[in-house]
Parts: structure tokens; C-alpha cells; sequence
């Protein structure tokens, strides 16, 4: 691997120069969300105070050109996920409410009393959630894939799930807890010669590794731009087109409709008509920032650049007496579930968070996973490609520190 | 003053680690778990009351941090002998002061050894830990049954 500068990169990112409570910012919950890069914040910051209006309305030049700017910024997710039509990519709020889309329209048009959804054990509530309540409501059958202690999908397992009722899978890409890949395109290959479609929950692999959703063949994928160095509020769904020109809208008001009359409205084509109202003009914008910053470094520079964190991160923390890993897959991404014998991940993160380290402490939305593994929390470290290997000897520095207080 | 000194002093690592009345309490009338959905603390309280309203015996079961069961643990110890009217106003006064609304140095209260946690009003994101048993402990004295910190 070429040498990867972290220290220029992280130049790039304002918030790492902080201070928290006097000690330099050991941040390491990027699984929750990530610090933006200048050039995100500084395009928000042009385009709201040169080049701001409303898009897909006006008649003017400025919207004209707003419209435009928005509409790039779609071209340029397209282009980072390999989709092939730009039509593919709905914008939304977060990787939540593209689920929750998913779930509605998807859930609408084909799923029936009877029929069967599959998840896995190590899902996120957001991609877990929205299907039990779509089973609740139209009287179909969630079936949860298990995994192993190590925290691997069990294959053989999921497959006995999948049969002729089954119309939709969902599964993580990445887990957020465990840290565990999943062979997301053995997955899509499985469940389509079921006759089911795949809805692969991307919010924790679009920031850290290439994205291929052709390759992956999944019919819906969805991520938060806000975990990929961009703003809050924006998310994306993607979807293959033939699908999602029959599916439904979700939302529904202005910007959406091809005709409204008293009786009756028509909708547009996919993408407008799955992005009711006034989209996150200025933020959508600035994630295209984001995409092109991510690009401009290389994801796959970037994925070896945090696995080698990874790896010198599991080796740290396997040092700390009373420390277990929770999450060993072979094929992770770079995230540290743990517990100590010592605390609970609760007085863990408020300990370590004096030593000026973030990082998260609960149940990560994945309760049914926490009980998979018999803990009601863990402690997270989620690392990114602007964190350091110095800023995990922090981490296991501060972890002593909770290892004097609970002696 | 360091967190140590402030959060986690020594009675209350010595509570978590040898938490007293952790038990069940046989045929009791009152009981409730309680549940940190935030974190997954969940503490269960059983309550022994007296005829006039004394609180005989109390005791509790359940698993979370540091915090909340050395909160529990000193809660149990405090109540015994006191009455259920007086447990609802030291509930109030505790409630105020991890919120920071009492000052125990300088207002009246009636919390005694409890003063221990008013460092928790320095860490927002510990005061239900602080706080669950004690709302445990009224769900048990009204009998409803299962209580859930929003």
C-alpha cells in the first residue's frame, strides 16, 4: 500500500484540532456519525452564501443553476456506488428513512398475508424495525438468520429461511456492532434465485470500503451521509429502476406528482417521486462534497488504511486484562465491540471520555443482538481513516485508567 | 475535583461491588422492574410495608452499571423503618439534586448518606442510572407493575 498520510488528512478535518475537557479529541464513534472535511464545509457554506435557491421549480437562472448543482450531486453518488442510471438514486433524510421507503412502498405493492421477510440476528433497529411492523401489519412472517459466536452470518442457516413465500431479504452489509462483512453479493445470488429481492443496508460500509451495488446485484441499498463525512439529514436509497418505477410512493405533496386534479393525481418517475416537498438542498449538495473528498483518497486506500487500524486495535485491546472482543469475523470493518469484567460499558465510556475519548457505550440500537450475545451493552470503538494508531494507545491508556477505578 | 473523586467515590464502588439487600423478597405485595431502554439497566425492586405504612424490608435484583445499582443498593439500605409517604419526598428531594435543582450544602433535605451522588449532576447522560431505582421504588409502592425511564 502506498504511504497514507493521516496527519494531512486530518488537517482536513477541523473538529479533530479539539479540545475536550482540556485533552486533545480521541474521537472513535464514527460509527454514529463522522467529522466533516473542510471541503464539505466549506461548499455548503459557498452555496448557501452565493448560490442558494430552490430546486426543480424555478424558471429563474439561479434555480436553474441550484437545480443543476442538486442534480450533480446525484450524478456523483450514481458514480460512487457503481448504479447505472442516476434515476436510481432517491434522496432522503438518513439510511432510516430509506429503509423505511423501502418498507412502505416495497412493503405495499408486494407483500401479502402469509409471505416471508428475512433478517439477520446482527441488524441495526433501522433494518430490523420496519419490517417487523410491515409483518405486523400485513400479516407476514419475519424470519431472523442467526450467526455464529464469532459473529458470522451462518450461510447454511440462512439458506434453509429462504423458499417460495419469501419475497425480501434484509441484511447489513457491515455491522455495526460486530464489525462483521457480510458476503452480501452470495446473499443476492441466494434470495434472487428464491425469487426475493434484496435490500442490503449499507450505512456502515459506504464510508469505508468501494461500493459496487451492480456487482453486489441488491435490488434496494441504503446509507447515511452523515457517517460518510457529509451532513446530517441526508441519506440515500437506492434502487434498480425497473423496480422502482412500479413501486409506490411514500411520502406524497408538492414535487412529486406528474398531475394533480380533484379526482385523481398521477406521480412522477422515480427519483421525484419518492422525494416529496423541499429536499436538503444545501446538504445534498454538500455530500456530493463529500463523495468527491472520499473519492479524491481512494476508498480502497482508505479500506487498507483502516484495517491496518483494525488490526492494531484488536492486538491492543486483546491486552487488557478482562477485556473481550465481541465481533473476531475473519472479514470485518474497522470496529472494537467489547466488555470488561471490570465495568460496565456504561461507567467504561464515561471514564474514558474524561481521558478526552469518545466512544460509545449501550446497546448500539441492536437489541436483539446484545441479547444474541447474553450482555444488555457493550463499549464501541469505531475507527476511521482520519483516526491514528496514537489515538488507540489513548483509548488502551484510558481503559487502564478504568481498570485503577473499578481495581 | 477529578471524576473519581466526583462520580465514582469509594462508597459507591463499594456498593456496586458488594451490593447489599440483593435479593428477592419472598410473598411480597410490592414489586416492579424498572428498565433503562437507553443503556438496558434494569432493576427490580420488592418492597415488605408495614402495617402504618413503614417500609419493613426492601430489596432488589437486577443488573446495569456502577452507578445505577450502588443507587439501588443505597437506596435499600436507607429506607428501611422509613415510611412510604417518606420515601416520595426523599425520592423528590434526590430527583432535584442529581438534576441540580437542590443544593444539599445549602438547601434542607433529608437525604443524608445519599448526598453521594450529587456529582452525578455533572454527567447529564448517568442521571436515570442514578435515578432508576428510586422510580423502581415508586412504581413498586403504587403496585404498577413495570416502569420505564423515557
Amino acid at each position: 500500500m502506498a504511504h497514507f498520510d493521516v496527519e494531512k488528512i486530518r488537517a482536513d478535518f477541523p473538529m479533530l484540532a479539539a479540545l475536550e475537557g482540556g485533552k486533545p479529541l480521541v474521537y472513535l464513534d464514527n460509527a454514529a456519525t463522522t467529522h466533516k472535511p473542510w471541503a464539505v464545509i466549506d461548499r455548503i457554506r459557498d452555496f448557501d452564501s452565493k448560490e442558494y435557491a430552490t430546486v426543480r421549480r424555478g424558471s429563474y437562472r439561479l434555480g436553474e443553476r441550484a437545480t443543476d448543482m442538486f442534480e450533480q450531486a446525484r450524478k456523483k453518488v450514481q458514480k460512487f456506488i457503481n448504479a447505472s442510471d442516476h434515476r436510481e438514486i432517491i434522496f432522503t433524510s438518513g439510511a432510516t428513512q430509506s429503509i423505511n421507503l423501502a418498507a412502505y412502498s416495497f412493503g405495499k405493492k408486494f407483500i401479502g398475508a402469509g409471505d416471508e421477510i428475512v433478517v439477520t440476528q446482527m441488524e441495526h433497529h433501522a433494518n430490523f424495525v420496519p419490517w417487523q411492523l410491515l409483518c405486523q401489519e400485513k400479516g407476514a412472517v419475519l424470519r431472523v438468520a442467526p450467526i455464529t459466536d464469532s459473529g458470522e452470518l451462518i450461510i447454511e442457516e440462512f439458506a434453509k429461511l429462504l423458499g417460495p413465500k419469501t419475497k425480501l431479504v434484509a441484511v447489513t452489509m457491515c455491522s455495526n456492532v460486530l464489525g462483521t462483512v457480510n458476503p452480501v453479493k452470495e446473499i443476492c445470488k441466494m434470495a434472487h434465485d428464491a425469487g426475493a429481492k434484496v435490500l442490503v443496508d449499507g450505512a456502515q460500509s459506504t464510508p469505508h470500503m468501494a461500493i459496487d451495488v451492480r456487482g453486489i446485484d441488491c435490488d434496494f441499498y441504503a446509507f447515511s451521509g452523515h457517517k460518510m463525512y457529509g451532513p446530517s439529514g441526508t441519506g440515500v436509497l437506492y434502487g434498480k429502476y425497473e423496480l422502482l418505477d412500479v413501486l409506490p410512493p411514500y411520502v406524497s405533496g408538492g414535487d412529486m406528482i406528474n398531475a394533480v386534479s380533484l379526482e385523481k393525481t398521477t406521480f412522477s418517475k422515480p427519483p421525484g417521486r419518492f422525494e416529496a416537498g423541499t429536499p436538503a438542498i444545501s446538504q445534498v449538495i454538500g455530500l456530493g462534497a463529500a463523495v468527491d473528498y472520499l473519492t479524491g483518497i481512494g476508498m480502497d486506500n482508505i479500506a487498507a488504511y483502516e484495517h491496518e487500524l483494525l488490526e492494531y486495535g484488536t492486538k491492543i485491546l486483546s491486552k487488557v486484562p478482562g477485556l473481550h472482543i465481541i465481533g473476531t469475523a475473519p472479514h470485518k470493518g474497522a470496529i472494537l465491540s467489547f466488555t470488561m469484567d471490570a465495568a460496565h460499558p456504561h461507567d467504561i465510556v464515561t471514564i474514558i471520555d474524561q481521558e478526552g475519548v469518545c466512544a460509545r457505550g449501550g446497546h448500539h440500537c441492536a437489541q436483539p443482538l446484545m441479547t444474541r450475545y447474553g450482555v444488555p451493552a457493550t463499549a464501541r470503538a469505531s475507527l476511521a481513516f482520519y483516526n491514528t494508531k496514537r489515538e488507540i494507545d489513548c483509548l488502551a491508556k484510558a481503559l487502564q485508567k478504568v481498570l485503577e477505578v473499578f481495581a | 475535583m477529578s471524576y473519581q473523586n466526583e462520580l465514582y467515590q469509594q462508597v459507591i464502588l463499594d456498593h456496586n461491588k458488594n451490593p447489599r439487600n440483593f435479593r428477592e423478597i419472598g410473598e411480597t405485595a410490592h414489586s416492579c422492574n424498572g428498565h433503562n431502554p437507553l443503556c438496558g439497566d434494569k432493576i427490580n425492586i420488592y418492597l415488605k410495608i408495614a402495617p402504618g405504612d413503614v417500609i419493613e424490608d426492601v430489596s432488589f435484583t437486577g443488573s446495569g452499571c456502577a452507578i445505577s445499582k450502588a443507587s439501588a443498593s443505597l437506596m435499600t439500605t436507607f429506607l428501611k423503618g422509613k415510611t412510604a409517604a417518606e420515601a416520595k419526598l426523599v425520592f423528590d428531594e434526590f430527583h432535584k439534586m442529581v438534576l441540580g435543582d437542590l443544593d444539599p450544602a445549602t438547601q434542607e433535605h433529608h437525604l443524608g448518606k445519599l448526598t453521594i451522588f450529587q456529582g452525578v449532576r455533572e454527567f447529564s447522560s448517568r442521571i436515570k442510572c442514578a435515578s432508576l431505582a428510586w422510580h423502581t421504588l415508586i412504581c413498586a409502592i403504587d403496585k404498577t407493575g413495570e416502569t420505564t425511564m423515557e
